[in-house]
């Protein structure tokens, strides 16, 4: 048996499952201390016909890092040291970054001698008394988190470890984070994944930490896994060391859990939350990614986000002028104090989807006097903020299956526009948890090969045997295992015959 | 042209629409201008002050050089520029020459070069002249109205992040020049600044492409415009581009290969609305060369075939193709300098590989410019 659980800005929810098939489900609050929020799941999960040592995995994704970069809180004064002179030296690390955020981290920005040339010669070497003052600089400014970022550091690695041992020599308290094991080349966009990174260091160990007390006050002593922006896993040590991989898991889970509750591949997701809806595509089983540079809380990064589209539409949305206008304002969290028909004073989409008898919630009476035609315009008003994202997102003018998860669903009732068929599975509320259940471990491989030396056939087949070994390295079972990416870049405008390899493969624990 | 005498200094404000235009006239290729719009920004922060003159306000004596950079996108967003690098190149060249640069003028208004240049005259105080010698971007030297209409290429100089210079004083050729210029820039890391050719006033003005800074920046405007008011940017990008819709549709499948250290390839698109039921394949060699509906070719080399997202007009690059992308194919008539006989055996079907002749879009180029330009 294996636990899957979500933990959100305002609920952790939490799934039992054994194979296929989902045993429990539990929504409790999520705490400010993230840890009783998760016992309260587990224990509920749990209930009295399952052991501690029944679990064989617990899963837990979160947009615990996400909202503290969006929101700008729990992040730390960061250091970061760029290996790049004498070239780097026309844009600045954090150059492009909202200065509210810049503020957070601090002006801590150092450029230092190193980095590498794209064919792995040095730039220029690395000055081991240059970093030391540096070092020092961080030290005595009280900064005790610090990403290194090299050039082509994906490629070549060896001067951002060099750095990071004359760093943590002079200042053995100090967090680091590098690059190369973040981001893919495209130095600006990894390094701010890089900083971000290590600002939020002190947040990522007392969250793992919280998570890890969880299940030990609750004597469970199954591996702890962390789901990443691709929907697969990774270890909880690893987790605490690499936060910015999660960034995007929350949207990535709901989609893979909405496809696992459906059994379909290829579908569009809605998720309706309390505040905004999340449309994306799954293809293949698999989020389909955005093709361009993803803005975190304002910050460009080159992870491979899902391709969604978000609108201001949730159950707490507030209905305006006789139903023309929902969102994208609402009253979140507190839909149970102030919509209407749980005695509050404001009018919501969940009042309508009450008043509509889609749903019985709170007190049906409360919204019984709603005028009809207010009734009737904001029904449509939400099916038509609905209909449009999806039409936004679509390939072809055919209708397509279209799954409805997350809490706000019940603003959903009958057919959409553009949609073939309309898929409610049963446990849509926890299909972030699903989602974190189900997810498998994967192996990644991003090189660049010169073909001077071998053909490109071997330089695919080298880069494949090695994602295959890393997967295997990461608890797959080796029949399980198969190739969700392949993908050869050439390097254009050089006539050296060189070619960036990305493969990714997944499989199952 | 309808511009005389007038000077513009860029802002905040016009890079950013710069940047927009730039990346759509790039056609697919050229570099992504981030990189180069942060590099504006930050001379604009620290005070420099950057004026874009038109092409006929030059005089005939002055000495103008094209600068930008050389080598693979792929290195130059990795390797960030030590920023100078094309000023150290032009300080070589004139010594070399023993002539003065007065105006700095782009060498590629398509894509990350047409930002280079807009640098370096914060670096140098030299104003940038308002033309360019593509009209877009091609992925050779010798593809440029300068040396078409037979601008001597040399002397020529680059120079690296060390600042270490290579001078050509003399090749025979555009293409030779290329051709060494680029084993050099592979040597000296994969990118680098450069500073060629010198030439007069007149030459300038017998052989550049007029106006095409104003017109990479009023496209952004207008496509910038577009996405905040939520109008549609494709039909903005249509009105001062002077180009046309020649196919909507999503990609279908993505072919590359690697050739001469060019990314050649074919995308496939399927038909969405008006074009349903219908296929377009288009060929590039890192620029979108050739776009055939079915067996006809409805659009070549040297007219712009740019891809764009549908929904935010935002170019589509040969290097983020991917399959599932929604874009409408806009093309863009080539500007009249590079559609005369002498022109089309350099940047012509043929002059890429193919065996079929040139066969014009209708329009012109920068058309909804020229006309916004004369109503302001």
């Amino acid at each position: 048996m294996r636990i899957g659980i979500d933990v959100g800005g305002t609920n952790t929810d939490g799934v039992l499952m054994q194979g296929r098939e989902v045993l429990a489900w539990a929504k409790k609050a999520t705490s400010a201390d993230v840890t009783s929020g998760i016992k309260d799941v587990l224990q509920s999960l749990l209930g009295t016909n399952v052991q501690p040592k029944d679990i064989g995995a617990v899963m837990i994704g979160t947009t615990h890092f996400t909202n503290a970069v969006i929101q700008r809180r729990d992040l730390v004064p960061t250091g970061v040291v760029r290996l790049c002179l004498p070239a780097g030296e026309a844009v600045p690390p954090l150059y492009d970054w909202p200065r509210d955020l810049q503020a957070v981290v601090g002006n801590h920005r150092h450029l230092a001698h190193g980095g590498h040339e794209f064919d792995g010669r040095e730039i220029s070497p690395l000055d081991a008394d240059e970093l030391a003052r540096i070092a020092d600089k961080l030290t005595d400014a009280g900064v005790n988190a610090l990403a290194i970022v090299g050039v082509f550091a994906p490629v070549t690695p060896e001067h951002e470890q060099r750095a990071s041992e004359i760093f943590r020599a002079r200042n053995p308290q100090v967090e680091i984070a590098l690059s190369h094991e973040i981001g893919r080349l495209s130095l600006l966009e990894r390094e701010n994944a890089t900083a971000l990174n290590a600002s939020l260091a002190p947040l990522a160990r007392r969250t793992m930490r919280g998570f890890r007390n969880a299940l030990a006050e609750m004597d469970i002593q199954a591996e702890l896994y962390v789901t990443q922006n691709d929907g697969t896993l990774m270890s909880a040590d690893f987790a605490e060391q690499y936060p910015v991989l999660t960034f995007s898991s929350g949207p990535t889970n709901s989609m893979r859990g909405a496809a696992f509750l459906t059994g379909l591949s290829d579908a569009m997701v809605i998720d309706i939350g309390g505040t905004t809806t999340d449309v994306g595509v799954l293809s293949g089983g698999f989020p389909r990614e955005a093709s361009f540079a993803v803005d975190i809380g304002g910050v460009r990064t080159n992870f491979r986000m899902p391709d969604l589209i978000s609108i201001g539409l949730g159950g707490g949305s507030l209905v305006r002028e006789e139903g023309h206008r929902i969102g994208p304002d609402s009253v979140g969290y507190q839909i149970r104090e102030r919509s209407l028909a749980f005695g509050g004073d404001e009018l919501t989409a969940t009042d309508i989807a009450v008043a509509s008898g889609w749903v019985e919630l709170g007190d049906p009476e409360r919204v019984a006097n709603l005028p009809e035609e207010t009734r009737s315009q904001a029904q449509t008003t939400i099916h038509d903020l609905i209909a449009q994202a999806v039409d936004q997102l679509r390939t072809s003018p055919d209708p397509v299956p279209v799954i409805v998860v997350g809490g706000g669903s019940i603003l959903v009732h009958g057919d959409l526009d553009g949609a073939s068929e309309v898929h409610k599975p049963e446990h849509f509320l926890v299909a972030n948890a699903i989602g974190a259940a189900i997810a498998q471990v994967s192996g990644e491989v991003d090189q660049i090969f010169s073909l001077e030396t071998m053909s490109r056939q071997a330089a695919i087949g080298a880069a494949r045997d090695q994602a295959h070994a890393r997967t295997i390295q990461a608890g797959a079972l080796p029949d399980t295992i198969e190739v969700v990416e392949l993908e050869e870049i050439p390097l254009p405008y050089l006539p050296s015959s060189a070619i960036r390899i990305r493969v990714k493969m997944v499989g199952q624990l | 042209m309808t511009e005389s005498n007038t000077v513009w200094y860029v802002d905040a404000e016009a890079i950013e629409n710069i940047a927009v235009g730039a990346g759509i006239l790039g056609t697919g290729g050229g570099g992504n201008p981030y990189v180069g719009k942060l590099m504006v920004r930050r001379c604009l922060d620290e005070g420099a002050v950057i004026p874009v003159v038109s092409l006929d306000a030059v005089t005939d004596d002055a000495t103008a050089v094209s600068v930008g950079g050389m080598g693979a996108p792929t290195v130059s967003v990795e390797k960030i520029q030590r920023g100078d690098e094309p000023i150290v190149a032009l300080r070589a060249l004139e010594q070399y020459a023993g002539r003065r640069a007065d105006y700095l003028v782009p060498w590629e208004i398509g894509g990350t070069n047409s930002t280079r240049p807009l640098v370096q005259s914060a670096y140098s105080g030299l104003p940038v002249v308002d033309a360019d010698s593509m009209g877009r971007a091609f992925p050779e030297l010798q593809m440029c109205t300068f040396s078409i209409y037979g601008v001597p290429c040399t002397p020529a100089a680059i120079a690296d992040v060390r600042h270490d210079v290579a001078l050509f004083p003399k090749t025979a050729t555009t293409k030779l020049l290329e051709k060494y210029a680029r084993a050099v820039t592979i040597e000296m890391g994969g990118s680098t600044g450069f500073a060629f050719p010198l030439m007069s006033g007149a030459e300038l003005k017998r052989t550049a492409i007029p106006g095409t800074l104003t017109l990479a920046k009023e496209i952004g405007r207008v496509v910038r415009e577009a996405r905040q008011t939520l109008t549609d940017p494709v039909a903005a990008l249509l009105s001062v581009s002077g180009g046309e819709v020649l196919f909507r549709g999503k990609i279908t499948s993505v072919h590359r290969t690697m050739t001469r250290g060019f990314a050649k390839g074919e995308i496939e698109l399927e038909g969405m609305e008006d074009d349903r039921g219908d296929n377009l394949l288009i060929e590039f060699q890192n620029e979108n060369l050739v776009a055939r509906r079915g067996e006809t070719v409805i659009a070549s080399v040297p007219d712009l075939i740019s891809i764009v997202d549908t929904n935010t007009a935002e170019p589509v690059t040969t290097e983020v193709l991917r399959y599932g992308l929604r874009v409408a194919v806009v093309g863009i008539p080539a500007p009249q300098l590079l559609r005369t006989t002498r022109a089309l055996e350099v940047v012509g079907p043929r002059a890429f590989g193919f065996n079929f002749d040139y066969e014009p879009l209708a329009g012109e180029y920068g058309a909804g410019r020229i006309a916004q330009t004369s109503l302001s």
